[in-house]
């Protein structure tokens, strides 16, 4: 079996295992289900979201311990990750392979030559790390002001040092001059970079990640959409907002490979662009073996990395795809751990000035994001997060936006943000409680602990529910319903209701209700004849059956009166009144009488609602609900509190 | 690229062809349209499921319903149904039953909320025991379906005493119109599983409910409703009494071994229970309504859709002219 059989064995084996994790994220105990299958697997094997979370919080979350071993792996044998396991690089080199298929020789090497635009991806790369490590680069930038007592003395000797040095040459004037001028440089910057609030680490290595980027569009986009017809693997169809966003990046990714093969590794992955950095230390590598080579230009051929083998390799846009091995009539190519007879580029094709230019990109972007105030005084209101979900800024630094919250979500409820949520929250789960089959359910803890950063922590349902060790504590709150009263049917139209009422699911409920009659028709009636159960009036005065629902009273004037009747029947002009509770004694003729409806008006008990939105799934004005949820109150932020106790 | 791409001059051969293509398509646009052409609006309505939902009741049983006293579900659901005739008389052999449970939430089985699991288990098995061919258990819950039927354990029991657990999934909805009904017209109705059953058996816990006084065993069949049917909370008690009228049940079981007296229909804390150990089983399922509202100490009068049910002459609401047999186990 030649190694390229191999290779392919290893893709279609990953790519199956992936989509396998992706269909087993289903809540229950059967063996399709999510029974303990390691479903999160893929994304803890991925460095880049590893090494982006440790920047932003140093710490390296559970399962991302995985990521070392893709690391280790790549030190030792190169990218074999983007060339054997990337479940997105193999989709492209399925879909790049169609393309290349009826190209003549000359188009498929044009196709295949190594493009001065590979370099974007590590533009992207140093972007969105620098926008990860943006706190550390602000503390570097600071280090004159906050460490003066360290600063002046190491530039007063580096200055020093300096006029030693160049001795008595002409270079003493310029060496001493770059030092103070950086020196002048560094605290000026340092003096200006933005503080506290704007500067913090956040992270996006998530919307172009692959891996992220894979189980993003797969659960929430191909999975849902299949069963919509098939009815398979959830009962109720799904819905993500903003799918369509998601759905398309996805298919173009994969479209563009039919004209560049591996189009978005090559020049767009950075989680590629991180394993060619690593790669270049790599102890084996492909390369030439020396002498036999005809430069008949086979190895170029098919290479997936565009990374030149018949002439000066680059290592680090080399993805393993061992085309040239099992291609070279010569068997010239080789994998090994001695230097490329033809000559390597090891460094990535980016200059010095590039990738200041891009760091200071990455680290300028988040100040400009946060100047919204959205993680200040404009945060958005309907910004609901899952319970568990950490304080917004904590939340920013770990959310890698792969959805697998969103997957597991037994109702349905957790949805990507779109943009009218900020630009950094995009894609990452917030509550839209008119999608899915309920609102967030008391009894459930599922998406904290499928998280893959933590950004929603894992909780016991204890902790969720406020039981046991918790009780004083109280269950987590993730907003407050607020009723509409002019939406609302018993409020504002004189409709019984309380659906939202029923469906409260703490003890005590949090939403209580205030009895109100009122009339049901305009105006009084006035009594032509009376026994004890029934009440004559006009004829036609009344609609037929209308008030025999059990919700309608009569109100007798007078001495029989002021007590409320239950109407058991009603015809044009008859009314027969619950027999339990007579008149006593008959009203007379010429009476007045009302006829009330019974009301029972919701109101939300603040210290007790929990925020969980199954009053607003469940609201029948099916439109703007008539009671919704907004994050006040939430028990991640104090800050938005709402009670004073 | 083809020839008539780069041709310079036209000859005559090529312009009659390009004549004539160009004519076939402009005859083609006109049929096309003519085709599609009309002048009035075309509307869509939900059309009707063709077959009825049948009766599924025994009539005129005596007794109409039995009340036993006891701590254990399995024993008092054996003697509540062989104080009715047994389960024979209600399950033939080769039957297939479907059992209406109330899986409404999703909460454990110790909250109550829901239909008890060793209730549901033992129902299966009994029917089993009488021979039916199959035995399905379905609802149509209030929150997550799969969570529901998972959490309160219904799923669980219900599979491991050889029933299938029907959920309820767009498919198996059509619009229905209950005969003589207000309210449920055209409405979504989980009729799949009805139209496949012989035998149709409730299981309901008895439970306060703020907005209609109580839910029982008719409240039950809300359940089976689709689509926005929290509007119908506008008139709950009617709603009740055509649900009532939709479904003639084989049997009901009202289930007040642990009641929930209090924050109801949710409940959600152990305080809102109340020990009752009372089972009732019967034909008669608004006699039986009536009897779980003298279990909750509510007058009758408080819950009008027993009275309109009664009305509508489906059943007997004066549970005291029918003298239960009461037993204690």
């Amino acid at each position: 079996m030649s190694i390229r059989t191999v290779r392919r064995i290893s893709q279609v084996f990953f790519l199956l295992l992936f989509l396998w994790f992706c269909v087993a994220m289903n809540l229950g105990d059967r063996w399709w289900q999510l029974r303990g299958w390691p479903v999160n697997w893929f994304l803890h094997l991925d460095p880049l979201a590893a090494l982006a979370t440790v920047l932003t919080t140093g710490v390296l979350y559970a399962g991302l311990l995985w990521s070392v071993v893709s690391l280790v792996l790549t030190l030792l044998l190169g990218r074999f990750f983007c060339g054997w396991l990337c479940p997105l690089g193999t989709l492209q080199q399925g879909i790049g392979w169609l393309g290349q298929r009826h190209r003549t020789r000359q188009r498929q090497l044009e196709k295949n030559r190594p493009h001065r635009a590979q370099c974007v991806k590590y533009v992207l790369l140093t972007v969105l790390l620098s926008a990860a490590s943006v706190e550390l680069l602000r503390a570097a930038l600071r280090a004159p002001w906050e460490h003066t007592t360290i600063f002046v003395p190491a530039a007063a000797a580096g200055v020093l040092m300096a006029l030693a040095a160049a001795g008595r040459s002409g270079g003493r004037k310029t060496a001493v001059g770059i030092l103070l001028a950086t020196v002048v440089l560094w605290a000026a910057l340092g003096a200006v970079v933005p503080s506290g609030a704007l500067v913090a680490g956040s992270l996006h290595t998530g919307l172009l990640d692959p891996i992220p980027l894979a189980y993003r569009s797969v659960n929430l986009v191909l999975l849902p959409a299949a069963d919509h017809q098939l009815q398979t693997l959830s009962p109720v169809p799904r819905y993500y907002a903003g799918a369509a966003l998601i759905g398309m990046l996805f298919a173009s990714i994969l479209l563009f490979s039919l004209w560049i093969p591996r189009l978005y590794c090559r020049f767009l992955c950075p989680l590629g662009a991180l394993f060619g950095v690593v790669g270049r230390y790599a102890v084996w590598r492909i390369g030439k073996t020396g002498g036999a080579c005809t430069d008949c230009r086979q190895c170029d051929r098919f290479c997936e990395g565009a990374c030149d083998p018949a002439g000066r390799i680059r290592q680090g846009e080399c993805v393993l795809c061992v085309n040239c091995l099992s291609g070279c009539r010569q068997a010239e190519m080789g994998y090994r751990t001695s230097v490329s007879q033809g000559g390597e580029i090891l460094s990535p094709d980016l200059s010095r000035r590039g990738f200041l230019l891009s760091l200071a990109a990455g680290a300028s972007a988040i100040p400009m994001l946060r100047l919204d105030g959205s993680l200040a005084a404009n945060w958005p209101a309907d910004k609901v997060r899952p319970p568990g979900a950490l304080i917004e800024p904590e939340f920013l630094r770990r959310c890698i936006q792969c959805g697998q919250c969103m997957r597991i979500c037994p109702t349905n409820v957790l949805q990507p943000a779109g943009p009218s949520f900020g630009l950094e929250s995009l894609w990452t789960p917030v509550l839209n409680f008119r999608i899915g089959s309920s609102g967030c359910q008391f009894h459930c803890i599922a998406c904290g602990h499928l998280c893959p950063t933590g950004a929603i922590r894992p909780l016991e349902l204890d902790e969720r529910i406020g039981r046991g060790e918790y009780a004083r504590k109280g269950p987590i709150r993730i907003g407050t319903a607020f009723v509409d009263r002019g939406r609302c049917l018993p409020w504002s139209m004189d409709r019984p209701c309380i659906v939202c009422q029923e469906n409260c699911p703490v003890s005590p409920k949090a939403i209580t209700t205030i009895e109100d009659f009122r009339t049901a028709i305009g105006g009084d009636l006035t009594l032509l004849s009376a026994d004890p159960t029934v009440l004559e009036f006009p004829p036609g005065s009344l609609e037929t059956g209308r008030f025999a629902t059990g919700d309608f009273r009569v109100r007798v004037t007078g001495p029989a009166g002021s007590r409320l009747r239950t109407i058991v029947s009603n015809t044009d002009r008859f009314v027969q009144i619950t027999e339990s509770d007579p008149l006593d004694p008959v009203p007379a003729a010429g009476t007045v009488v009302q006829i009330l409806i019974r009301l029972q008006k919701p109101v939300v008990e603040p210290h007790r609602c929990i925020g969980c939105g199954v009053c607003e799934h469940e609201c029948p004005v099916k439109g703007l609900r008539a009671i919704r949820i907004t994050a006040e109150n939430e028990s991640r932020n104090p800050a938005h509190g709402l009670l004073l106790s | 690229m083809k020839k008539e791409d780069t041709a310079e001059a036209i000859d005559r051969r090529a312009f009659l062809i390009r004549v004539a293509k160009a004519g076939a398509c402009a005859a083609a646009t006109g049929a096309g349209a003519w085709l599609l052409h009309k002048e009035e609006v075309r509307t869509h309505t939900a059309e009707d499921a063709g077959a009825a939902i049948p009766d599924y009741s025994l009539t005129g049983r005596k007794p109409a319903l039995v009340v036993v006293r006891g701590a254990s579900r399995e024993r008092t659901l054996q003697r509540a149904v062989s104080g009715l005739g047994g389960i024979e008389t209600f399950v033939s052999p080769g039957d297939r039953v479907l059992i209406k449970v109330n899986a409404a939430f999703a909460s454990p089985p110790s909250l109550s909320a829901t239909s008890h699991p060793d209730l549901v288990a033992a129902a299966v098995r009994m029917c089993r025991k009488a021979g039916a061919a199959s035995v399905s258990v379905t609802d149509n819950p209030i929150n997550d379906p799969a969570s529901c039927f998972a959490l309160t354990g219904i799923e669980a029991a219900a599979r491991s005493a050889g029933a299938e657990v029907i959920l309820p999934r767009e498919k198996s909805f059509a619009a229905y119109t209950v005969p003589g009904a207000t309210l449920i017209r055209r409405w979504p109705v989980l009729i799949e599983p009805l139209l496949a059953a012989d035998k149709v058996i409730g299981l309901a816990p008895l439970k306060d409910h703020h907005r209609s006084g109580a839910s029982m065993t008719l409240k039950n069949w809300y359940g089976l409703l689709g689509g926005r049917r929290n509007i119908f909370h506008q008139d709950v008690h009617t709603v009740i009494k055509e649900l009532a009228m939709m479904i003639r049940p084989t049997l009901v079981v009202l289930d007040a071994t642990t009641a929930m007296v209090s924050n109801g229909p949710t409940g959600g804390s152990l305080s809102d229970l109340k020990r009752l150990d009372t089972l009732i089983a019967g034909t008669d399922p608004v006699a039986v309504d009536a009897y779980g509202a003298h279990l909750l100490e509510r007058p009758i009068a408080e819950l009008a859709f027993i009275a309109l049910a009664e009305q509508a002459g489906l059943g007997t609401a004066d549970w005291r002219s029918l003298h239960p047999d009461v037993m204690d186990l």
